[in-house]
């Protein structure tokens, strides 16, 4: 297993609510994208924002773990939600904030708080995978 | 990518679907919309549902024919 399917696994397991994209919330590259951070944000979900863009082993090592071939990918309290399109559905049947609130419970991140984490950053290791 | 080709993968993998159609979303070929009703998802999860779709179209979707796909699944329940 690389470092980089390590700290992919980690941001998953102890982030409440991940999001990986194409982009960051200041440039979003992709219409899914879009779509997911918007119901994201309208459940009021904590929003952990993965951009992977800046390496491509990103997508391929998430896609090994998660078994899910494309992005935007939506992880709640270490599950697979979906992407774009089941967040979506989910929020627009209530679903999504039902899931928010037996997922992280009471506390569980302050809704509407968002934060962008660089996977490519600092990380040599990471570049150089593949 | 042809609507027609899209379809059929799909007419392959869920030969008893009661509803069954391709969009292309941008005129493009590679921006597409499908929908598939059938008693296959009867009890599934969307994620569950959604990753039939996604192996239905395994192909076009590792080779890049297919850039961006969105999907409705429904049970027929």
């Amino acid at each position: 297993m690389s470092e980089l399917h390590d700290r992919i696994k980690e941001i998953i397991d102890s982030e409440p609510v991940v999001l990986f994209m194409k982009g960051t919330p200041d440039f979003i590259a992709c219409g899914n994208s879009a779509r997911a951070l918007e119901a994201l944000r309208a459940a009021g979900a904590p929003v952990t924002v993965v951009d992977i863009l800046p390496d491509p082993q990103i997508r391929v090592e998430l896609s090994a773990l998660s078994g899910w071939p494309t992005v935007p990918q939506v992880f709640i309290g270490g599950e697979l939600i979906g992407g774009a399109d089941i967040t979506e559905e989910l929020f627009e049947s209530g679903e999504l904030e039902r899931k928010l609130g037996e997922k992280l419970g009471e506390g569980g991140g302050a809704p509407g708080q968002e934060k962008v984490v660089d996977l490519a950053e600092g990380g040599s290791p990471f570049r150089i995978v593949g | 990518m042809a609507i027609d080709r899209l379809e059929s993968l799909l007419r392959r993998a869920f030969p008893n679907a009661t509803e069954l159609f391709a969009a292309d979303r941008t005129g493009t070929g590679d921006h597409f919309q499908v929908v598939v009703t059938s008693a296959r998802f009867d009890g599934l999860s969307l994620v569950e549902a959604h990753r039939l779709v996604y192996d239905a179209l395994a192909e076009p979707l590792a080779d890049g024919t297919i850039h961006e796909l969105r999907i409705r699944t429904r049970g027929t329940q």
